[in-house]
C-alpha cells in the first residue's frame, strides 16, 4: 500500500470535491436535480472510497460504526418526528405548514428536515453495510 | 442507440464470462452506461443515483464478497434450454405489453392529465420550491417518501442482524478452540 503514492495524493484532492458535491446536492435540492437519497448516497460514497485507500481501521477512527447504526434509525426518526409536530399542532400528519408563521416558510422548512433524514438514513445504511461486508475475515 | 448496443454487448459479456471478478467490473460499466442514458432521458437525478449505487457502492461491496468467496464461477450442469424458454417467453409478454403504450413524449397521456398538471402549476405558490421533482417527493408524496426511508431502513437493519450475528459467532467459536 506504500507505494500507491498516485492514487493516494489525487484521490486526497478528489475526496473533499466528492463530499462538497453531496452537501450541494443535499442543500441545493429545491433549486437544482437532487435530494437527500442521492446526497446520502455520494456521502456514503465518499467514506467508502476513503476506507478503500486508506484502510478500513482509519476510517473506522473518523466514523465509528456505531455512530453508523445510531444514524440510521435516527433520520427515520427525524422524517416520522417533522409528522409528529404537524399532529401535536392539530394538522393533518406531515402537513409542514405549520412549522412556521406561513406556508411557504413552513413547507421549506419541513422539506428541509425530512431530506436530512432521508441524508442520515440513507448514509448510515450504506456505510454500515459497507462496515458488515469488510469488517469479516475470510473464514 | 449507441448507448444501448453498448449495454447489449457488455450484457453478451457478463453472460460468457466464467471470471466473476470481471463480471463485477462489467456489472459496473453496466451501470455507467444506464447513467448515462438516464443522463440522455433527462433524469439527472436518477443518473446520480445510478451511477453512485450501480456503479460505486453496489461494485465495491459485489468485490468485497467475492473476496470472502470464490472468483470462478462453476460450469452448468443443466442444459440453458428452460432458462431461456422463460427469458423468451417473459421478454415477449413485455414487448407486446409495450404496443399498447401511448408513443413517446406525446402531451395528452393519462399520466399528463391527472395529478401532474396541477403539481407543476401550483408548486410554487404552495410550496415555494422551484424543483418540482422536490417538492412532490417530500411534500406532495410525504408518506410515499416515509415508506422509501422506511424501506431503506429495513434493508440496513436487515444486513447488519444477518452479517453481525454471524460474525460474532465465528469470534465465540474462534474463542472456544484457543481456550
Amino acid at each position: 500500500m506504500r507505494l500507491d503514492v498516485i492514487i493516494r495524493v489525487s484521490i486526497k484532492v478528489l475526496l473533499p470535491f466528492i463530499l462538497m458535491f453531496g452537501l450541494y446536492v443535499q442543500f441545493h435540492g429545491d433549486y437544482g436535480p437532487g435530494g437527500g437519497f442521492q446526497a446520502g448516497v455520494v456521502a456514503a460514497a465518499t467514506v467508502i472510497l476513503y476506507a478503500i485507500i486508506f484502510g478500513l481501521a482509519p476510517t473506522k477512527r473518523i466514523i465509528p460504526p456505531l455512530m453508523v447504526e445510531i444514524m440510521i434509525p435516527l433520520g427515520v426518526l427525524i422524517f416520522a418526528g417533522v409528522g409528529v409536530v404537524g399532529l401535536l399542532v392539530g394538522e393533518s400528519y406531515l402537513n409542514y405548514s405549520v412549522l412556521a408563521h406561513d406556508q411557504i416558510h413552513g413547507q421549506e422548512w419541513g422539506i428541509f428536515l425530512v431530506e436530512a433524514g432521508v441524508f442520515v438514513t440513507v448514509a448510515g445504511t450504506m456505510v454500515a453495510i459497507f462496515y458488515a461486508f469488510t469488517g469479516r475475515g475470510r473464514s | 442507440m449507441v448507448l444501448l448496443t453498448l449495454m447489449a454487448a457488455v450484457v453478451i459479456g457478463i453472460v460468457r464470462v466464467r471470471n466473476l471478478f470481471s463480471v463485477v467490473v462489467l456489472g459496473g460499466i453496466y451501470s455507467f452506461l444506464m447513467a448515462t442514458v438516464m443522463l440522455v432521458l433527462d433524469a439527472v437525478d436518477v443518473a446520480m443515483t445510478e451511477a453512485a449505487v450501480g456503479a460505486g457502492v453496489s461494485t465495491v461491496l459485489m468485490l468485497s464478497v467475492l473476496y470472502l468467496t470464490k472468483t470462478e464461477e462453476h460450469v452448468p450442469q443443466h442444459t440453458p434450454i428452460v432458462p431461456l424458454f422463460v427469458a423468451i417467453v417473459t421478454g415477449a409478454v413485455l414487448v407486446y405489453g409495450t404496443i399498447d403504450k401511448p408513443a413517446f413524449g406525446i402531451a395528452d397521456t393519462p399520466m399528463h392529465n391527472h395529478v401532474g398538471a396541477r403539481y407543476l402549476e401550483q408548486s410554487i405558490p404552495e410550496t415555494g420550491v422551484p424543483n418540482v421533482v422536490t417538492s412532490v417527493l417530500a411534500s406532495y408524496r410525504g408518506f410515499d417518501t416515509l415508506g422509501e426511508t422506511t424501506v431503506i431502513f429495513t434493508a440496513g437493519i436487515g444486513v447488519l442482524l444477518l452479517m453481525k450475528r454471524r460474525s460474532r459467532k465465528v469470534d465465540r467459536s474462534s474463542d472456544e478452540e484457543q481456550g
